[in-house]
């Protein structure tokens, strides 16, 4: 959050304020103090283990479970007092005013809940084994309270410090996350609950395995980014071979992922096919890199070595834990719908739906690249292509999917690739004499390998054929 | 789980030598008898029994792999300690003596192995009873303390007593894990029982904390608290089941990948997978750490990735054969590979390394540890590839060591030298 607008400050300050009156107002009376700080030191363990949300500058942490404790405990001033404590959370990260707001947001919030659970029947203090079930009730009422003044809150102060024109009803706050909240705010029942036999040594105990159950949630998810980035390096070293595919694997990926999210897939199958698409390449390291970086037209050895490589990616990536989808989509990528693809020869439902995804991301990122001999074309007309060859070479399901998420999201291709329709035509920008040289390798894909051609031997064609609107369009080109 | 078929293990998992032996006896009769006894003394206060029995079945049943294939069954374990430690339910005195926390524990445990047993995943014995071992040592001091009455009523008298147990039983479990791993592994007692705390820690104050709630709450809640104070536990179960998947697939992909370098030509088939189970034997051998040979494992099978970057394969890959230029340019371009993965600096640094000679010019520092080890077992595989003659590998041995005081770090050697007469007395 850089600079805040003043209607922002005005809004902070409200909040600040509000809180300082609820507690400023008191009354004291009934307020341990001895629980005071044992509830305010945990809301600010509690503070320290912020967790950042996906989106924005938000964090997440378990600050309902002393807040509700405190409820019960102290009473609505007290646990206003508690909500105070926010501001000694550790935490990197929130500028003083985020930090001054979240504390009056919490003791806000923490009041509200107070006044909630009194009007609701609760009474304050330790509660007994009498209290039970009489208690349960009011204090439901303080947590559905508390969650949803926070909530308010926090969204007020998103949509007043959101970046200009960004959508004012996306802040990432989810119906998941407030039920979250609410499951670790029956924490703070069970702090009060235990608070008659174990004392002030309660929140220690109840803090102990929730924060060992966050650092094994942030362990995972460290885990998940090493293991990403570890293989797009790898990924990035196996494209070293060939120069022209820098980055291809990476956006391929990106690609495979639009195109699921577009069609919901499952959570899982998302993430499956994001490894696909980074690793549906690796097979050509299978591939000669004499024949790979070949300037002219393939023999018929070379060009059966280039028709390999998805069988080589699978022999690599076989002993991978992958669900077994992510290996078919390696292995089927260059199929075709009209079944003249490789390694075999699969048509329409017989292709795995990975690699139908895959076979779209691929072919579009391949069109928005660079090429040893032609330049990279613009995004629409490489949408204009994946559509016109969709029924034929793509599935038209997952053309109309890709084409939806790249108009609203838009596409981010490699560096130096055109990206509207504006720029020059690509094959403006390349020296007439690397398109001479007829088809390269890397420029090998399915279309131009329909079975006559092939047997014809030599593949070269024309240059200015290359892209003649009746020609097929090739379209997997990275190999 | 697929990703399990691939974990790291030096070992088969179903022989048990004699130390496993032994304990798994002696938790046998430790059974017997405290099922005996409390046949004999009839069962007290049977609700309570039924409830933490059905908690540590659950647990068992949930028991998962930490790294480094451990077995770990929090619940269940935060079960049966709580179970030991019960002092009174609502307001009745818990009575149960040691020997029905034994049978209640042990038969929990077994009923909750069924299941596994049914889908032909077998409990893994050792681990069993060393979780028993550890609730029998924590039963059998504090029961007698809550029949004579001499544990306090106050959190402030019972409390230390009770934490100090659940440490106990904490270290009972991690040191008898380590004796079992040093046995296995040929690794050091004091390497490895540090390995086991540093792996068990989180986890085990985890328990440690739920096992005292379940019993504190216990007196407060009735036995709904038993159910109760697992969910922490289930959370972070779940995530560190993920946890230990993800960090399975990520040591296949690696050992995948790189065999890239295989399937491309580069090096001989199977070279980075035995180079990268030599290393680690060495490293084992030298009393490295398991984070560090952790990272020897991953450095050791991506040490040739740098050979992407030549044009033309070397005949048979053979980096000990190309001279000392090209060889530290092959290093230092597979360093800058793993670089870009951001998370592995140490590992690109070991890889780096990898070509220095262990002494150096005085110019540079010498390199570490874990490069001298794959630049032995690298030099090692050169010479004697897949061949599994004990002869040849005995000359292959010779050979580096004449290089020592140059090229090889005379420890690495040696280390090799041990391993590999071993090697030829149990047999490939």
């Amino acid at each position: 959050v850089g600079k805040l607008s003043r209607i922002a400050w005005v809004y902070i300050g409200a909040v600040i304020a509000a809180a300082a009156v609820a507690v400023a107002r008191g009354p004291f009376t009934g307020v341990h103090w001895t629980q005071l700080v044992a509830l305010g030191l945990l809301l600010a363990a509690c503070e320290s283990t912020a967790t950042l949300l996906s989106q924005r500058s938000l964090a997440w942490s378990p600050n309902t479970i002393p807040s509700l404790a405190a409820v019960i405990l102290l009473g609505p001033v007290g646990a206003a007092l508690v909500g105070c404590f926010t501001l000694l959370g550790i935490r990197r990260g929130p500028s003083p005013a985020q930090r001054l707001f979240n504390t009056g947001m919490f003791a806000l919030s923490a009041y509200l809940a107070g006044r909630a659970f009194l009007l609701f029947g609760g009474h304050v203090g330790t509660p007994t084994p009498q209290s039970f079930p009489g208690i349960i009730a009011p204090f439901a009422g303080a947590v559905v309270v508390h969650v949803i003044i926070n909530f308010s809150l926090l969204r007020g102060v998103l949509f007043l410090t959101r970046e200009p024109g960004s959508p004012a009803g996306r802040v990432g706050l989810d119906f998941k996350l407030l039920l979250t909240d609410m499951g670790y705010a029956a924490f703070g029942l069970l702090i009060a609950a235990l608070w008659s036999v174990l004392g002030p040594f309660t929140p220690v105990l109840v803090i102990i395995p929730l924060l060992v159950s966050r650092w094994a949630v942030t362990q995972f998810a460290a885990q998940q980014r090493a293991y990403e980035s570890t293989v797009s390096a790898l990924c990035q070293a196996v494209e070293t071979k060939d120069f022209y595919t820098r980055g291809h694997s990476e956006r391929v990926s990106r690609g495979s992922v639009m195109i699921a999210r577009e069609i919901a897939m499952r959570a899982e199958r998302v993430e499956a096919i994001r490894y696909a698409g980074m690793l549906h390449d690796v097979g050509k390291l299978g591939v000669p890199t004499s024949v790979l970086q070949k300037n002219g037209s393939l023999t018929d050895d070379e060009y059966a070595a280039i028709q390999l490589h998805p069988m080589r990616g699978l022999d690599i990536v076989r002993e991978i834990g992958f669900l077994d989808e992510a290996l078919a989509g390696i292995m089927h990528h260059h199929e075709r719908i009209d079944g003249r693809g490789y390694p075999m020869g699969l048509a329409g439902d017989e292709i795995p739906e990975f690699a139908r995804v895959l076979a779209v991301a691929d072919a579009f990122d391949a069109m928005t690249s660079n090429r040893s001999y032609r330049g990279a074309r613009p995004v629409p007309e490489a949408v204009a292509e994946l559509r016109k060859w969709a029924g034929t070479q793509f599935d038209p399901a997952f053309v109309d999917a890709f084409v939806t998420a790249i108009e609203r999201d838009g596409w981010k291709g490699p560096e130096g690739a055109p990206a509207g329709a504006d720029q020059a035509t690509a094959e403006d920008a390349v020296p007439a004499d690397k398109l001479s040289g007829g088809l390269t390798p890397a420029d090998l894909l399915p279309a131009d390998l329909l079975p006559d051609e092939v047997l014809s031997g030599a593949v070269a064609e024309p240059a200015d054929e290359l892209d003649a609107p009746t020609e097929p369009f090739r379209a997997i080109e990275s190999i | 789980m697929a990703a399990r078929r691939h974990e790291p293990r030096g070992f088969p998992r179903q022989v048990l030598d004699s130390g496993q032996s032994l304990l798994v006896v002696f938790a046998g009769v430790l059974l017997i008898a405290a099922v005996a006894q409390t046949a004999a003394l009839g069962v007290r206060d049977v609700r309570a029994a039924v409830a933490f029995g059905g908690l540590i079945a659950f647990g068992e049943l949930l028991r998962l792999n930490l790294p480094g294939d451990r077995e770990a069954a929090p619940i269940a374990t935060a079960g049966a300690l709580a179970y030991a430690l019960l002092i009174r339910v609502g307001d009745d005195p818990a009575r149960h003596g040691p020997e029905q926390v034994i049978s209640v524990a042990a038969i929990g445990m077994l009923i909750g192995a069924l299941p596994h047993l049914a889908v032909g995943r077998p409990a893994r014995l050792s681990a069993m009873a060393a979780r028993l071992v550890a609730v029998a040592c924590v039963a059998a001091v504090f029961r007698p303390l809550v029949d004579h009455s001499l544990i306090g009523s106050r959190w402030w008298s019972e409390l230390p007593v009770m934490v100090s147990l659940v440490v106990l039983a904490w270290l009972v479990e991690a040191v008898i894990a380590a004796l079992i791993r040093t046995d296995l592994l040929r690794g050091r007692f004091g390497v490895t029982l540090l390995d086991e705390f540093h792996v068990q820690l989180p986890l085990g104050a985890a328990v440690g904390a739920s096992a005292l709630l379940i019993s504190f709450a216990a007196e407060v809640m009735g036995l709904a608290a038993v159910w109760v104070f697992t969910a922490p536990l289930l959370v972070t179960q779940v995530a560190l089941r993920r946890y230990t998947g993800i960090r399975a697939t990520y040591l296949q992909t690696v050992r995948a990948l790189a065999r890239v370098t295989e399937i491309g030509g580069y090096v001989e088939t199977g070279h980075s997978a035995r180079v990268s189970r030599l290393a680690v034997s060495i490293g084992r051998e030298l009393g490295m750490p398991e984070p560090a040979l952790l990272e020897l494992e991953y450095a050791a099978l991506m040490h040739d990735i740098g050979q992407l970057s030549l044009r033309e394969p070397i005949p048979g890959g053979a980096t000990v054969l190309v001279v000392r230029e090209e060889q530290r340019r092959i290093a230092e371009y597979g360093a800058e590979i793993i670089q870009e993965a951001r998370v592995l600096d140490t590992v690109a640094d070991i890889v780096r390394r990898q070509s220095d000679p262990c002494r150096p010019a005085e110019r540079s520092e010498e390199p570490p540890l874990s490069s001298r080890i794959i630049r032995a077992a690298n030099a090692f595989d050169d010479l004697v590839g897949s061949s599994v003659e004990p002869s040849r590998a005995a000359a292959a041995v010779q050979r580096l060591r004449l290089d020592t005081a140059s090229e090889y770090d005379p420890q690495v050697i040696e280390a090799l030298s041990r391993l590999i007469s071993r090697r030829s007395v149990l047999g490939p």
